[in-house]
């Protein structure tokens, strides 16, 4: 009887772990995986912003394109929520070769929903192209985006992203000329070892509090000393680059595979305990009294 | 039956039919038709005599021009008020005082006519002058009024040959009275000198500048910037930030703009209240011919001089604008202090540099937004929750559990050992 126990409890033991072992590799998988719909991607704007406040708001999953000049500064903002590592790609076709007159330097900067820019942590954030290239293609990944982080690092943080692209050396003659261009945002699951403590109340969207701002702020500017302090009315327009959200909504935050490792390492404990006692204890009684717990 | 049905057909097709005549009378009643918030776009038109050369798919600049014109007129949405306006139209003689005058509105500003349009554009011939500066400034006053966007495009094949009024000095002045005015140029098949005038107006208004050698890339573009201008953007309220805090304007969210020039500093003010969360960001543009190594620095002091956050950014090289931003989350009240405010200075300062040949005046175009939205939810632990994960986690909790499995066990076996059990 007792042997039979203990077998049982190791048989569940194996199959717990057995199965977490699974799940943690799924985890991995579908880390490295990148979302279904960032790969084939629809097509999204077909024009490009001149600065931060008209970027253009490039859907989720979609590619945008722009017809443009050479020497033009095209802005996108796309939307990237906590727990995801955004890989921001661009591919310029550049001008015939003929039109050309020497080698031009192209690159991308991304800047967060508070105009930080955020360092590359992989890809070609900037490339020379030959007088004889026809495209070039380049890309940047960021850092996961983290639930919070103090406000003195400048980690990135769930909200809009500017992508900013442009030639930063090109001989003069060739400025101008017409070019093509073609950007899409690549989002992969962080996984849980990213998830921090703590959320933002709103994610960092420009012009967050342009609405409430017009309802609750009439009312203090009436009491504020000096009333006339040139204090002029807050823009209601809001910026086109808070028009896009995620898929489904900004994240509350909450959730984490954390939750399912902690609750596993629970049970394994659990598990883990009642195999010790079956170790250490007693032989047991008699067969016909029925077992003590 | 068969009637039955067929006259359910037709009184579902009456229906439709209703709905449908209905549908577009109630649309057109619905279309705003304001004039003051409507963007508003000026076609500006180089008409004089070097428009007749033949460089353009085998046709003249001028053709090739009113072919485009006319692509344009037929494309403009209808909420975009569209003006025409030339210059060197009008006077062939060799006067300079007067041929720098000449500069016409064509077709005025307003809800637009597509066949007058046209007709307008039609008549023009290749005549005068290049008074590129006077046109600009006609231009912008055109444009004065409203609060929509306002864009001039400039076409044109050659510099402006009148000096001393410099274009790109004009362009700066009209983007320094803070209309938000942006001014694109297109060369047709200009010289370098053309090309860097145009430029050169365009970086001053944060426009673009585009070289057109075919007929569909001039439409197209002309098309892509009418277009632009349509879609709604938030537009910036003008304000003016102070040497010290003390006398900073206050301001409440939302977005300002500014100049300021090489090497000085801006202060503004922003009323904190305890629990909510300043973020502030703000952007200088580069609009003129500076060194290549720049930087901003966006600091929120206290009222008495203590940095709180900073922000900052470094680059060099070709540049629109550098920008940084910093967030504030400051700490729900204790009880009795709830309604105590904090003002927070945001200063403003800025390491451009130019050659002693570029004008400082007026100062570098400054971009502020202001937010104020509840604080963070703040962190207990580093880690989410407070939970954990990987294997050593699990680990260690299946190591504690085999302990005190184990203690249970010889616990248990000591009782029954002394029968005291059960």
């Amino acid at each position: 009887m007792r042997s039979l126990r203990t077998a049982f409890t190791a048989l569940i033991c194996t199959t717990v772990l057995a199965g977490l072992t699974g799940f943690a590799g799924a985890g991995t998988a579908a880390a490295e995986s990148p979302s279904p719909d960032a790969g084939e991607s629809t097509s999204g704007p077909t024009q490009a912003g001149t600065g931060f406040r008209d970027a253009t708001a490039v859907p989720p999953g979609s590619a945008a394109t722009a017809e443009a000049s050479s020497g033009d500064y095209l802005y996108w903002a796309f939307p990237v929520d906590a727990g995801q590592r955004p890989t921001f790609k661009a591919e310029v076709t550049l001008p015939q070769a003929t039109a050309r007159h020497g080698d031009s330097t192209w690159r991308i900067d991304v800047y967060d929903g508070l105009r930080r820019r955020q360092p590359c942590m992989y890809g070609m954030q900037s490339r020379a192209a030959g007088q004889d290239t026809g495209s070039v293609a380049l890309s940047c990944t960021l850092r996961p985006v983290r639930s919070l982080a103090d406000p003195w690092s400048d980690h990135p943080l769930p909200g809009s992203y500017y992508l900013r692209l442009t030639v930063t050396d090109a001989p003069e003659k060739d400025l101008g000329l017409p070019v093509r261009a073609r950007v899409e945002a690549d989002l992969k699951d962080a996984g849980g070892a990213e998830a921090v403590d703590g959320t933002l109340s709103t994610p960092l969207v420009p012009g967050a509090s342009a609405k409430d701002a017009e309802d609750a702020e009439d009312d203090k500017a009436a009491e504020e000393e000096g009333g006339d302090d040139a204090s002029p009315g807050p823009s209601t327009t809001r910026q086109t680059a808070s028009s896009v959200e995620p898929e489904d909504g900004w994240s509350s935050g909450w959730w984490s595979d954390r939750w399912i490792w902690t609750a596993a390492g629970g049970v394994l404990a659990v598990l883990a305990a009642f195999g010790g006692r079956a170790l250490t204890r007693r032989p047991q009684r008699p067969s016909r009294v029925p077992p003590g717990y | 039956m068969i009637i039955r049905r067929r006259l359910a057909a037709g009184a579902c097709t009456l229906l439709a039919a209703l709905t449908l005549g209905l549908l577009p009378a109630g649309t057109a009643a619905a279309e705003p038709a304001s004039g003051e918030d409507a963007p508003k776009v000026e076609l500006t038109l180089d008409v004089s005599g070097s428009m007749r050369a033949r460089d353009i798919d085998g046709k003249s600049r001028m053709a090739a021009a009113k072919q485009a014109f006319n692509e344009v007129i037929d494309a403009v949405p209808d909420e975009v008020q569209l003006g025409i306006r030339t210059l060197g139209a009008h006077y062939p003689g060799e006067n300079r005082k007067v041929g720098c005058k000449d500069t016409r509105q064509i077709y005025p500003l307003g809800r637009l006519d597509r066949t007058e349009a046209k007709t307008a554009v039609a008549t023009l011939s290749p005549t005068g002058w290049t008074p590129i500066g006077p046109a600009l400034l006609a231009a912008a006053d055109d444009l004065k009024g409203g609060e929509g966007s306002r864009r001039i495009v400039l076409i044109t094949d050659g510099e402006d040959t009148c000096a001393p009024l410099d274009p790109c000095e004009v362009a700066r002045e009209i983007a320094a009275k803070g209309i938000g005015l942006t001014v694109d140029t297109l060369g047709l098949v200009p010289d370098t000198k053309t090309r860097k005038q145009l430029k050169c107006i365009a970086e001053a208004t944060g426009g673009t500048y585009t070289s057109v050698r075919k007929t569909d890339e001039l439409s197209g573009r002309v098309n892509q910037l009418v277009d632009r201008t349509a879609d709604p953007v938030a537009v910036p309220v003008a304000t003016e930030g102070a040497q010290e805090c003390a006398q900073a304007p206050r301001l409440r969210p939302g977005l300002y703009s500014d100049r300021e020039k090489f090497g000085q500093h801006r202060f503004y003010r922003v009323d904190v209240s305890p629990g909510q969360e300043l973020r502030a960001s703000v952007s200088i543009g580069a609009d003129r011919a500076v060194h290549n190594d720049y930087g901003v620095l966006l600091r929120a002091v206290t009222v008495h001089g203590r940095e709180v956050v900073r922000g900052s950014e470094a680059g060099d090289g070709r540049t629109d604008v550098i920008s940084t931003g910093l967030r504030y989350p400051k700490a729900p009240a204790d009880d009795d202090d709830k309604d105590a405010k904090e003002t927070v200075c945001l200063q403003v300062s800025n390491s451009f540099s130019a050659p002693a040949s570029v004008k400082t005046e007026p100062g570098l175009p400054v971009e502020l937004t202001v937010d104020l939205v509840d604080g963070p939810d703040d962190a207990s632990d580093v880690a989410s929750f407070g939970l954990g994960r990987g294997w050593w986690l699990l680990g260690a909790l299946a190591l504690t559990g085999l302990v005190v499995g184990l203690l249970w066990g010889w616990l248990s076996r000591l009782r029954d050992v002394t029968g005291r059990s059960y």
